[in-house]
């Protein structure tokens, strides 16, 4: 380092300077000449074999830019002055080094509140998990909030207050801003925009600015969710009311396109709750039945009984049908063909058996009426009020959104608007491209953008304000149900961003306001008496109690249904991605590499076509194609999705962007390009191929268990007939005689033996667990090229296999990880014992001990072994501000190694710690693998095998459990539950079970 | 002791030996009998490649050589086994993919390898020794003409240091065999 | 086999196992001249092969360079191939050298006279084999730099390296090999360094030479010992040459991987070594004997009993990929199976499979014909194909097995890059050039075993099995 630049010396000379001085002169320093033989330095050659063709996505470079300021970044600058978060199981006085402090707070998903609980190293938030006092997430989480932590530390975010190019400060923008609201009088032509606002001190703040300036006019779009759920409820009973389902009560659940588990207000709870109700553990459970209606497979419908692909179009239809030969009036319509008379008889027969404990679920995406349709259905069924009920919508809205955003556009178009303010939106990108949003809005003459990321809407803006991470900020959130929230920063603004209460505040005229107080203001007007004791409460637990929206008992009015004429043509559905949502988490690198549900995609969107349309088309994977609906049309490549509904052509949202920053931009296509102005979820489309080709990268190729896979008894599933037929030893379960022989004695454990349990019955393959993992135990992400030549580093991984007709398949989910054999191959094939067994009977991997001959892996029957080809970590996520969000009782790992799957050693550790200075055994649900904790269905069971009282102890009893490749003897410690269908008897025949 | 014994000692000192030269490995065959016959012990012959029965004809006793490779391979394969048995179970024992510490199979093909290493060079290394290797400097080499002792011409030599030695009487004994030539080479 | 009479091929070269005429001095003359001559009268051609062998020499240390700065990465292995081209150019480098061994040692125990003018450079290509593959186990870890850590010793945490793993066990048997053939090698040296440092004018050299044969000095008693340490070396060396590719052979079978673990793996790799060894060996003795004209010492007997034995080992070798077949059917589960389909249908692969049968089966069949053994060129050029086939065998066993293993979910295809390929051809740069300096600066023959064939041919004739063979098929025996 002599001749290049020194660490220290640049921290010495910025830390002379602060605030945006600071940034800027790291702008002046990356053009020095030491700064780049620096870099030069830095970045190891090692980039070189992950560039390529994909030139954006070689964000390693930037990664390594962001090396230069990562040494230079103090890690957590303490919480401001005077404003005190409250720790939510320690005082914080009592931080001990290593032990980190969890805090409530709640991250919003599709608009509503989930709660979170945050790890906190040292004032350094590194890892979410579920806040389980809170309803709408019971302990779980989403792979979204699993990820956020990356976002708060990407050093991509908006960093500064820019106006057209240039860094200004916030007083400088404030003084613009009051003199352009100073020439509206009161406040015509002054536009809010936001996404649905669940926020009650926001919604305040905005009912209040409306009140002082009465001509504004306010504005929803939010592109992640769908506004028809609440549409669809206000045409069958005259009020938006949001639906709440109770499962365990039902009998027989039909989802109508509906991913209630996945995506769907309230998901993490209904998962749980849906859970419980499916478990199967001994022959005499009754799972109920469940039918999956889905145009494309969804984590909900992958464990459904019956599952038939059906496009949105029919789906209408079928309801349609369904609801006449229920007795409730609706258009005259066809069986859909893709229904079978059998099934539908015995959908209805399983229906009108069940009565009240019945349950329809549309489908959030579904146009109102049909989902009104599905409410008087329910209604007629009885189901209304007991298995579903309705509450008052949490979220403040003025108009229905969708509309509301074309009305703003006319505005803007109109030359109607001279103040716009858009708080977290990015509709530039995330609007239909046919609405004209950007060009729109360059018509403004004062707009400013509140965003994250200085994104495509910043960029035509005429002011940008970098946004406050939630984890960096006070705010306050309700959940589906109403229950309220408040939002605490783990960390003061990281890159100096700002509020949404405080940009409100700015427009209400109030030059410095602070979320803290704003937040503290709104709860203190509504709370009387002790303050200082509910705030505490609050605050501590994620909860306020009572806070749930009041039940509503509605009754259906009659409305008009106007269903599409049945038609041939392809219809396109658009959907949020099942990892970058709308595209709001483009640029976050865990969730790029997050393989798709099913398709198993990496760092691109596709248009998924089922296998009898692609053949239709002549088409196959990766073929480009341009789909075009009116004058709409886009060049999309072609995934071919067994299970997709045929004629229908998904496409998700969130890619195509064109400032994502490094990661998320330029990759995959727009899909808003093609989506209807109105902003329709379905579309009719027409598909021609323009003979391109474009590499498509998913981490599994192969998923079709017929022939050899099912040889192989992979997949272990049947039926509860079957299941009741031999409720002690099922044949499905053991195909295969398998008689243990050992040529040596046995290890004998008696201290701890870890194990864990995965329930087939209930993964839905949501992903969650997958992030988890990786954020808790740094796992590297190592780009598209690499992936595409075999080299994710996911330690957890969910196999998703499928069986019988490709057009209509059987999904299963097979979380795969390290399943820690006592008789492990890897061990007795490595030449420095740098993978052995601990006296509990964990598969140890020692990073410092191996040289790396990947013999280990060869060995692996599981192939859950993962390898540092190159210097992944160094190039992905540490030595940067990203390496903050690293956990610091993991190593990082250097290149060469091998590693996998841990059970999360750390975890266990920091268990017998406490339980060695208590002087007792480790209880039963001390110790949470990552995965475990965040899985919303609860399928993985982690725990002490020698306790024959604890969970995992007894479900490897239940006669369901299996061991995977058990007859290589390598006896895993991790074993999973049989998949057990309960389809309906006069189906059976039809529907051959794959084993 | 006799004067004449003295006087050849005297005289002898600072002669290594005589030796004979002869064309063909045949001719020195013979020689090599009758030399050994006429009961001169302290004999030795240098050809270009080993004549078979040489060694006997000049009544050379066989080398011993097998029996120290046997000793060493003994030893080596118990070193070899030894050292896996004392890293597994008694100075660090681990579970190794359940394995007991002592699972002797596995340590087979190593024990061999040591086996071999070690026998074989113990071989190589006490040929050498025995054979006083490396050795710069040797008295036979200032026989006239002993360079082609390496291509074709076969050298018989009777030391000074032999009992029956005696310069003129073992001179006329070498010329009696018939060698190309005989001569006296100093030490 | 018998030759019609009248079929009898025009034979230009005695087929004796030492040409008429030859004395013990020409057999120094023959030998010794190319080393022995002066630097500037070295042949043009020498110069040009070594060049050529420095050019890809630099290659190979040019991707070492890259492949030690970045990580093996630049490879084209994955998660399920973690074992690419390094580990087959390994298998396939080891076995090659085998030939070498079995030739100096084996053939040394079966009285075979024949041996005698091929073992020095055979013993010299084994050990640039041997050198040429032992580096690939190295270079192939993803921290090279630590290799050490496989040696027998505890380190400062008193640990010791994993003496279950065949990897250890490579360690090892191929250390072990190197550093006996290296011995076997040198003192097999001995008496010829003695003899060049009395034929050599050049001061320098004379004094180079003299000291690297220890003050040999021919005497009976130096050559009594000596002969019986060579034999006992060469008792101790056949063994040790089948175990070493037996151990690397478990490398395979000791693992679970199906397609790997197969009990026939040892006789069947020894075999295929053997096979590919000889292949090589003509490869390197047939221009060799061209280039130094010794025609009448490499004589057409060698190479035809060369061919002969490469003819046995490759049915041995095509044998065991019947058996392979046979067992993965009858094993009856669905892994092996499976594998074994893939291996020979797989879309991916299949091409490699039959290529391979093509090399090894069909290609070496021609040998059974005598006019085929008779002619040099048509033995170069099976002996290249050969080695080509036992290159792909490598792959499919290694590469393509791990392309599909147990899990569906995990199959991932194998593709090499740019690097795999430098890596490889570099290594003929390294074997090359070791080679040229061996031929320049040592006797590549044995004179000193040439003049006991000499004398022994001179007695007796030529040998008996010579004798019954010409009988048959009514070649020469005397000129």
């Amino acid at each position: 380092m002599s001749d290049s630049l020194n660490i220290a010396d640049i921290r010495k000379r910025l830390n002379a300077q602060n605030g945006k001085a600071y940034w800027r002169s790291l702008d002046e320093l990356a053009d020095t000449e030491e700064f780049r033989s620096f870099l030069e330095q830095e970045f190891p050659r090692q980039a070189a074999p992950l560039e390529g063709s994909f030139q954006r996505r070689d964000f390693l470079k930037l990664l390594g830019a962001s090396l230069a300021l990562a040494g230079l970044t103090a890690c957590a600058r303490p919480v401001p002055a005077g404003e005190k978060i409250v720790p939510y199981v320690r005082q914080p006085e009592q931080i001990i080094p290593g032990r980190p402090l969890f805090f409530a707070s709640a991250m919003n998903h599709g608009g509503y509140g989930e709660g979170v609980l945050v790890e906190s190293h040292q004032g350094r938030p590194t890892k979410v998990e579920g806040n389980p006092d809170h309803p709408a997430s019971l302990g779980a989480t989403g792979v979204a909030a699993q990820a956020s932590v990356l976002t708060l530390y990407d050093p991509e975010r908006s960093q500064a207050v820019i106006s057209d190019g240039s860094d200004r400060t916030w007083e400088e923008f404030s003084e613009a801003l009051s003199s352009a609201l100073a020439e509206t009088d009161n406040g015509s032509g002054l536009r809010l925009l936001t996404e649905n606002v669940t926020s009650p001190t926001l919604a305040r703040q905005i009912e209040r600015l409306l009140e002082q300036y009465p001509e504004a006019v306010w504005h929803q779009y939010d592109a992640s969710r769908s506004d028809q759920l609440l549409e669809g409820t206000r045409l069958a009973f005259g009020e938006p009311l949001m639906p709440a389902f109770d499962f365990a009560n039902t009998g027989v659940v039909v989802s109508l396109d509906a991913d209630f588990t996945n995506d769907y207000p309230g998901r993490l709870r209904y998962a749980r709750a849906f859970a419980d109700r499916r478990r199967v553990h001994e022959a005499d459970s009754d799972p109920g039945r469940f039918y999956a209606f889905e145009s494309s497979p969804t984590p909900t419908g992958s464990i459904s009984d019956h599952r038939i692909p059906l496009g949105p179009g029919q789906i209408g239809d079928l309801i349609a049908v369904l609801a006449a030969r229920l007795g409730v009036e609706a258009p005259e319509r066809e069986l859909p063909s893709a229904v079978s008379e059998p099934l539908f008889e015995a959908l209805l027969e399983d229906l009108q058996g069940a009565g009240d404990r019945a349950l329809l679920v549309p489908g959030q995406y579904l146009p109102a009426q049909v989902q009104a349709l599905v409410h008087a259905i329910n209604d007629t069924l009885g189901a209304g009020g007991n298995t579903v009920r309705f509450l008052q919508p949490a979220g403040t809205a003025p108009t229905p959104g969708g509309q509301s955003l074309a009305q703003l556009t006319e505005a803007m178009n109109a030359g109607n608007v001279s103040v716009l303010a858009m708080l977290g939106v990015n509709p530039v990108y995330s609007a239909p491209v046919a609405l004209g949003f950007g060009e729109a809005l360059a018509r403004v003459p004062f707009s400013v953008h509140l965003g994250i990321y200085a994104d495509e809407t910043a960029e035509i803006a005429t002011w940008h304000v970098p946004e406050a991470h939630f984890l960096e900020t006070w705010s306050d959130t309700r959940a589906f149900d109403g229950t309220a929230t408040i939002t605490q920063p783990l960390i003061s603004t990281f890159y100096g961003g700002r509020s949404h209460h405080e940009l409100l505040a700015a427009l209400a005229g109030d030059a410095e306001p602070t979320s803290y107080e704003l937040v503290r203001s709104y709860w203190s007007d509504q709370v009387e008496g002790a303050f200082e004791e509910f705030w505490r409460q609050a605050v501590y637990g994620g909860v306020i109690a009572g806070s749930a929206s009041p039940v509503a008992t509605p009754t259906v009015q009659a409305f008009e249904v106007e269903l599409p004429e049945p038609s041939q043509e392809l219809t396109v559905s658009f959907r949020p991605d099942p990892t970058i949502g709308d595209g709001r988490w483009a640029n976050n690198g865990w969730l790029q590499e997050l393989p798709k549900p099913f398709t198993k995609l990496t760092w691109d969107n596709a248009a998924l076509v089922s296998p009898a349309t692609a053949e239709e088309l002549g088409v196959n994977n990766g073929d480009v194609v341009t789909l075009t609906a009116d004058d709409r049309s886009v060049e999309a490549p072609i995934w071919v999705l067994p299970g997709q509904a045929r004629g229908t052509v998904t496409v998700h949202l969130g890619y195509g962007r064109g400032r994502a920053g490094r990661i998320g931009s330029g990759i995959g296509f727009d899909a808003n390009a093609l989506r209807p102005a109105d902003g329709a979820w379905t579309a009719p489309v027409s598909v021609e191929k323009t003979g391109g080709r474009y590499k498509l990268v998913s981490t599994q190729p192969h998923h079709n268990l017929n022939g050899t896979g099912e040889e192989r008894h992979i997949i272990r599933a049947g039926t509860v007939a079957e299941f009741r037929d031999e409720p002690e030893h099922p044949h499905f379960v053991h195909p295969v005689a398998h008689h243990e022989s050992n040529l040596y004695p046995d290890y004998v454990y008696d201290s701890y033996a870890w194990g864990m349990v995965i329930d087939m019955n209930v993964c839905t393959g949501c992903n969650a667990c997958v992030v988890a993992c990786q954020s808790e135990n740094n796992v590297p992400i190592v780009g598209k090229d690499q992936v595409a030549v075999g080299r994710e580093m996911h330690w957890l991984r969910i196999d998703n296999y499928h069986a019988g007709d490709i057009d209509d398949p059987e999904y299963f989910h097979q979380p795969m990880l390290c399943q820690h054999c006592e008789q492990a191959p890897c061990e007795p094939v490595c030449p420095v014992g740098a993978t052995v067994h601990d006296n509990e009977g964990l598969n140890t991997m020692v990073y410092n001990r191996c040289v790396g001959t990947r013999y280990c892996s060869n060995n692996c029957p599981y192939k859950v072994r993962r390898y540092n080809f190159l210097q992944y970590a160094e190039l992905s996520n540490t030595a940067t501000e990203l390496s903050l969000a690293s956990n610091p009782d993991v190593t990082v790992r250097s290149r060469g190694v091998m590693e996998k799957c841990s059970f999360c050693v750390q975890r266990i550790a920091k268990a017998r710690i406490d339980a060695e200075t208590e002087d007792r055994r480790i209880a039963d649900g001390e110790v949470v693998t990552a995965c475990q904790a965040a899985c919303p269905t609860r399928a993985i069971v982690f725990g002490d095998l020698n306790d024959s009282s604890a969970a995992v102890s007894r479900l490897k009893l239940s006669p369901l459990n299996y061991q995977l490749l058990a007859e290589l003897n390598t006896k895993p410690r991790n074993t999973y539950l049989a998949r057990v269908k309960n389809p309906h008897p006069q189906l059976v025949s039809e529907e051959a079970g794959a084993h | 002791m006799s004067d004449a014994v003295m006087e050849a000692d005297t005289r002898n000192r600072g002669l290594y030996g005589l030796v004979a030269e002869f064309d063909s490995a045949e001719e020195i065959l013979v020689a090599a009998e009758a030399t050994s016959q006429a009961g001169y012990s302290r004999t030795d012959a240098y050809t270009p490649f080993a004549v078979e029965g040489l060694d006997d004809k000049l009544g050379m006793k066989p080398t011993r050589l097998g029996w120290i490779m046997l000793l060493a391979g003994t030893a080596g394969g118990f070193l070899g086994f030894f050292m896996q048995w004392y890293a597994n179970v008694v100075h660090y024992p681990l579970n190794i993919g359940g394995r007991p510490f002592n699972s002797w199979p596995n340590f087979v093909v190593i024990t061999f390898e040591v086996t071999v290493l070690v026998s074989a060079f113990t071989v190589g290394l006490v040929m050498l020794a025995r054979n006083g290797l490396p050795r710069p400097y040797h008295p036979i080499f200032n026989t006239p003409n002993f360079e082609n002792a390496t291509r074709d011409k076969f050298f018989l030599c009777i030391e000074a240091r032999d009992e029956k030695f005696d310069l003129t009487a073992t001179r006329r004994f070498l010329e009696e065999l018939a060698p190309t030539r005989v001569s006296m080479v100093e030490r | 086999m018998t030759v019609r009479k009248g079929s009898r091929p025009p034979f230009r070269e005695t087929n004796r196992v030492i040409g008429r005429g030859q004395s013990y001095g020409t057999v120094d003359d023959v030998v010794d001249a190319p080393v022995l001559t002066e630097p500037r009268a070295t042949p043009a051609w020498w110069f040009v092969g070594m060049l050529l062998a420095l050019a890809f020499l630099g290659m190979y240390l040019g991707t070492i360079v890259y492949l030690i700065t970045t990580g093996i990465g630049i490879f084209g292995n994955n998660i399920p191939v973690a074992w690419g081209f390094p580990i087959i150019n390994f298998v396939w480098w080891i076995g090659i050298g085998h030939a070498g061994t079995l030739i100096s040692a084996a053939l040394l125990l079966f009285r075979q006279p024949w041996r005698t003018s091929i073992n020095r450079f055979a013993e010299a290509m084994t050990i640039f084999a041997v050198v040429c593959a032992g580096l690939y186990p190295i270079l192939h870890l993803g921290r090279p730099w630590v290799f050490y850590w496989l040696l027998p010793y505890p380190n400062t945490m008193g640990l010791w390296p994993q003496f279950r793993s065949p990897l250890d066990w490579d360690l090892f048997a191929i250390s072990t090999y190197a550093s006996v053939s290296i011995l076997f090698w040198y003192v097999g040296l001995i008496p010829d360094l003695a003899t060049l440092r009395d034929r050599a004018r050049n001061k320098g050299l004379k004094l180079l030479y003299a000291v690297l044969c220890l003050g040999w000095n021919n005497s009976t008693k130096a050559w009594q010992r000596y002969m019986r340490a060579y034999l006992l070396l060469a008792a101790i060396s056949f063994p040790l040459v089948l175990s070493v590719h037996s151990t690397i052979a478990m490398d395979f079978a000791f693992s679970q991987v199906p397609g790997w673990n197969n009990t026939i793996m040892p006789p069947y790799f020894v075999a295929g070594a053997v096979f590919a060894g000889f292949a090589m060996v003509l490869i390197l003795a047939i221009p060799l004997r061209k280039a130094f004209g010794l025609e009448k010492l490499i004589t057409m007997r060698h190479l035809d009993n060369s061919a002969k034995l490469m003819l046995a080992t490759g049915l041995i070798v095509v044998y065991g990929y019947v058996i392979e077949l046979f067992i993965a059917w009858y094993s009856g589960a669905e892994f092996e199976r499976f594998m074994a389909y893939n291996r020979v249908f797989g879309a991916d692969h299949w091409w490699a499979f039959w290529l391979l049968i093509l090399c090894n089966f069909v290609a070496i069949q021609p040998l059974w014909l005598l006019r085929v053994r008779q002619s040099p060129i048509a033995l170069f050029i099976i002996s290249v194909i050969v080695s080509i086939g036992m290159w792909l065998e490598r792959f499919v066993i290694i590469s393509i097995t791990l392309t599909k293993d147990f899990l569906l979910s995990s199959w991932h295809d194998y593709q090499a890059t740019v690097f795999d390929w430098s890596l490889y051809l570099g290594s003929f740069g390294l074997f090359a050039t070791l080679f040229f300096l061996f031929i320049r600066v040592l006797p590549s023959i044995a004179t000193t075993e040439m003049k006991e064939l000499v004398h022994h041919d001179a007695h007796h004739g030529s040998d008996y099995f010579e004798k019954i063979r010409a009988k048959e098929t009514g070649l020469e025996v005397d000129g």
